[in-house]
């Protein structure tokens, strides 16, 4: 649309002569800056809610319930941290939480590169078919399946330690898979050929030719895995009993039981488990990036 | 691949075919198996026990048809589906609009789109649990920061947001256009880049307007995000659970009662099994069927040309 107004400007610029052109210029300064506020104020409705909760895990409590409530905390009163993190054994389920996240991202990472692989570059019976049934899965509402799983993790034995949250990771997920088929097709052919000739194996050409070359696709997956590890909240909920377990999600929804308001301890707890995913997010954006508008440009080709 | 491969290979028992058809099954092995047994297996669990009953001490009984027929006549269950269907019909054209337009904002070159794109996604990767105690807070009737500028700048006395049965849904809509926008206004920029200049300079030589171009030009061009955008919202709405286990708990009177939640506390509250598994699969039913519509629909006004709209990566 930039490119659809400047356009019709360059037209009246030589058509229309002097007074029109000013007049031009007056209504794109305004577009511009109407542009502006709108991502300020965008940018603003984002931080509000994060600066709030700051502010208030700053706050002593008598000023958490002051009225009308106040942005600058005074005194500051760092304790909170402190007193959030060891109010319940929040080290034991950062711990937890980075067991799962990482072992999940490995699990993730290798198992849907290697199946990416075998659908990407090899032939065989039923394959496409195969392919169609990694896609559908994907427009499977999974949580509808917790009950069965629950009962089957039960069954093993696997119920209240972290086998549940960790295992079913290192069988791919569908749209790992797609998203990293679509990128080994990018790669040509006749390197897996030119490595073939040389007397490579698959396995040497997956892992010393596609790999390699495949790193942006492989972070975008690693990324997505990292996020939605540690996000879950229900898998956790439901496999998890002892509080020893627990995730940061988990005990951070039982933190919030502990007391009738102590709002400024929740926000102090909420903001450290919400700097871990921004500090990946912040080393990793470019990941991030491409991986959401790989998401689209793949839903769009349905 | 060729004749001279399979010559060359032919001393083996295999041809060259047989093993490239074994090697690829090898690879994809571990998604079979995991298909095996963390998907088909539980999908056919589901379907037996949705006609027992079961708090899983003992074996479950075969109830037969039991538990559907008590299904229609839940009250509970009838809301949950018209909360959690009324809150998609709001939050999911909602999230398309704010999206949509935020992508446009940033696609009209803008200076430090990075920065900006950064600042919008920031929410997409916070915690659901942390953002939802944070919302709770800016709710709060008395206290929240929400309700404290309504007080200072209109001088009356803010609603009761989240305990307010009429204001629950709306307010968690606009909690979740917080989280999500981001993503989605990273998809429709990516195709909002995808779309040739030359069709806007051609257009222009006919005298269309930036609005005229918008609509004959922009939006036909992004109709299968939007489409995309449409199918994961209504899934996305139907496994939403955090905000109504952490905010909300299904209350005021039952207002945010959404379709997971009420799966939960069934299944692992009070450990219907049987009933809970009868409720996964209607809701199963319902979500391919809703699928099914939307893509029917989407025919009629989702416009595919794969030069112009597509990833170019």
């Amino acid at each position: 649309m930039a490119d659809s107004s400047m356009a019709i400007g360059r037209k009246s610029v030589v058509g229309v002569g002097h007074a029109g052109a000013r007049r031009h210029w007056l209504t794109y300064i305004s577009m511009r800056a109407l542009i502006y506020l709108l991502l300020i104020l965008g940018a603003l409705f984002i931080f509000v809610p994060l600066a709030w909760t700051l502010s208030t895990s700053l706050k002593t409590e008598a000023q958490t319930l002051a009225y009308p409530p106040t942005w600058i905390p005074n005194p500051i009163q760092w304790r909170n941290y402190p007193d959030a993190l060891t109010a319940r054994p929040f080290d034991r389920y950062y711990m937890n939480t980075f067991i799962i996240t990482i072992l999940s991202v490995i699990g993730q990472v290798l198992s849907s590169a290697l199946v990416a692989y075998g659908f990407a570059r090899f032939r065989f019976p039923g394959r496409n078919v195969l392919f169609m049934l990694v896609l559908s899965t994907l427009m499977i509402p999974f949580h509808l399946l917790i009950i069965p799983r629950f009962i089957l993790f039960k069954y093993l034995g696997w119920l209240d330690t972290l086998l549940p949250l960790i295992v079913p990771n290192f069988f791919g997920g569908a749209f790992s898979i797609f998203l990293l088929r679509q990128y080994f097709q990018t790669i040509p052919l006749e390197l897996d050929e030119a490595a073939k000739i040389d007397g490579a194996s698959p396995w040497q050409i997956f892992w010393q030719i596609l790999l390699p070359l495949a790193k942006p696709a492989l972070g975008a997956v690693a990324v997505f895995e990292f996020m939605s590890s540690w996000q879950d909240f229900m898998g956790p909920l439901i496999y998890l009993s002892s509080d020893r377990n627990y995730t940061v999600s988990v005990g951070l929804a039982a933190f919030r039981n502990d007391y009738f308001t102590a709002w400024h301890l929740y926000m102090a707890a909420a903001a450290v488990a919400m700097v871990v995913p921004l500090i990946v997010f912040f080393l990793a954006q470019r990941y991030f990036i491409s991986g959401v508008a790989l998401t689209g440009s793949g839903g769009s080709k349905g | 691949m060729t004749a001279t491969a399979v010559s060359k290979r032919s001393r083996f028992k295999m041809n060259a075919f047989q093993q490239e058809a074994v090697n690829g099954f090898l690879f994809i092995s571990p998604w079979l198996i995991g298909f095996f047994v963390f998907v088909l297996g539980p999908m056919i669990a589901l379907i037996y026990l949705s006609f027992t009953r079961w708090d899983l001490v003992g074996d479950p009984r075969w109830v037969g048809l039991r538990n559907y027929s008590r299904l229609f006549s839940d009250d509970l269950f009838i809301q949950s589906l018209k909360v959690t269907i009324g809150y998609g019909l709001g939050r999911v054209p909602l999230g398309i609009i704010v999206a949509l337009s935020a992508a446009l904002l940033l696609n009209q070159k803008v200076k430090f789109v990075g920065v900006w794109r950064v600042i919008y996604y920031m929410p997409v990767v916070l915690p659901s649990v942390a953002v939802s105690l944070v919302w709770m807070w800016i709710y709060n009737p008395r206290y929240g920061v929400l309700n404290g500028f309504i007080s200072q700048v209109f001088g009356v006395e803010g609603p009761r947001w989240l305990d307010d049965p009429v204001l629950v849904l709306p307010s968690l809509m606009i909690m979740a256009v917080w989280v999500a926008a981001g993503r989605n206004m990273i998809i429709y920029l990516s195709g909002l880049q995808g779309i040739s200049e030359d069709l806007y300079d051609a257009s222009a030589i006919d005298g269309a307007g930036p609005w005229h171009q918008f609509w004959k030009i922009t939006l036909p061009l992004l109709t299968p995000i939007i489409f995309f955008n449409l199918v994961t919202g209504m899934i996305d709405t139907f496994k939403l659970f955090t905000q109504a286990y952490v905010m909300t708990e299904g209350g005021p009177r039952n207002a945010s009662l959404f379709f997971t939640y009420y799966l939960y506390q069934n299944a692992f509250q009070q450990f219907r099994m049987g009933y809970a598994s009868a409720m996964a699969l209607v809701v199963f039913v319902i979500i391919m069927l809703l699928t099914l519509a939307v893509f029917r629909w989407s025919r009629t006004w989702v416009y595919y040309e794969s030069e112009v709209v597509g990833g170019g990566e």
